[in-house]
């Protein structure tokens, strides 16, 4: 009789808890469903030479592969951290995403190329096959090519340092570069 | 203002409102073969959640990425997949995420188990509730109630 009185209070701290919970999770995120993964095959022109390449380009690894585009305001934030990524030899891959070829040329040839080469993907159908859901996205591949992690956003030194440093164990030991805000 | 003018006004924020409604849906044909076909596409494309824009389906919403699917939606019907393959391919590249129903997991058990377990408990709460009406019911009162009772009506009124 006496556990009774306190259901309402049990019932209140349960709630209490389930949604102060709540407010710690970012409903925009979502599980990246080809995690572990090999990266989908593919064949489909790179931007500078124009040959076709196939998912077998991807070497070296463990390497990057950056969703970016040139109407993606926020892959212009996290392009020159890209850059500083390249020069520590991080290898990147870029998948230019549903974006005009010549101004692809234009934006690396004016800000720098951070990129090893780049998938060409004006249908999207290469972002498809891997889920990507907007730009910039930044994914990691292990040694072994397969899927690691995901990153939707832009890609900076805190997340660098936070979730890629363990594939990448050179990023996380450098000098941070003073050109984040180079662009703007 | 005259009633003329409110009438008149008001006929225009109608108009506005639905001219702003109409605007919000998506206008692309497709050129189905069958209206079964037509059918299945607007059941999966109403079933199929955008990824981007994450409380619409992908028939509503006009982000990139849905036109995407909705393009993929209708090719693979055309070619003759199934609607399991369909959404499986969604799936393998964007999750249970992307399902408005998704498949019993791990992780959406609690979500498919919830309406039932709020169900017992409602009706565990109301079944307590009304046991405990009926055994106070009768109006029969306790030794210690009747005596409660009578040294009130004992008492002198103030």
């Amino acid at each position: 009789m006496r556990v009774k009185k306190f259901i309402p209070l049990f019932a209140f701290v349960l709630l209490t808890g389930l949604l102060f919970r709540g407010l710690s999770i970012d409903p925009t995120a979502l599980p990246a469903a080809r995690l572990g993964q090999p990266f989908p095959p593919f064949a489909q022109p790179e931007l500078l030479s124009g040959d076709e390449i196939s998912d077998a380009a991807l070497t070296p690894k463990p390497a990057l592969v950056n969703v970016w585009a040139t109407w993606c305001y926020s892959c212009r934030v996290e392009h020159p951290y890209l850059l500083s990524l390249a020069e520590q030899g991080i290898p990147i891959y870029g998948l230019n995403y549903k974006d005009d070829s010549a101004k692809a040329r234009d934006w690396l040839e004016q800000l720098g190329d951070p990129y090893r080469l780049n998938i060409v993907d004006v249908e999207g159908s290469v972002g498809l096959d891997l889920g990507v859901y907007g730009a910039p996205e930044t994914y990691v591949l292990d040694a072994d090519g397969y899927i690691v992690h995901r990153h939707v956003g832009v890609l900076d030194e805190g997340v660098f340092t936070r979730d890629f440093s363990r594939w990448f164990p050179v990023g996380a030991t450098s000098e941070p570069m003073p050109a984040a805000g180079e662009g703007l | 203002m005259t009633r003329v003018e409110k009438v008149l006004i008001l006929s225009a924020l109608w108009c506005l409102l639905s001219v702003s409604l109409g605007a919000r849906a998506v206008i692309e044909t497709y050129a189905f073969s069958s209206q079964d076909l037509e059918a299945r596409y607007h059941l999966l494309s109403q079933e199929l959640r955008c990824p981007k824009c994450q409380n619409q389906n992908i028939a509503d919403s006009n982000a990139p990425i849905a036109r995407d699917l909705r393009v993929v939606l209708f090719e693979q019907l055309e070619a003759g997949a199934t609607d399991d393959e369909i959404l499986a391919f969604m799936v393998a590249r964007y999750g249970e995420f992307v399902r408005y129903r998704p498949g019993m997991d791990r992780q959406t058990l609690l979500l498919w188990a919830a309406p039932g377990l709020l169900l017992v408990f409602g009706a565990a709460g109301l079944i307590s509730h009304f046991r405990q009406r009926r055994v106070r019911a009768p109006g029969v009162l306790t030794d210690v109630e009747q005596d409660q009772i009578e040294q009130l009506l004992r008492e002198p009124r103030a």
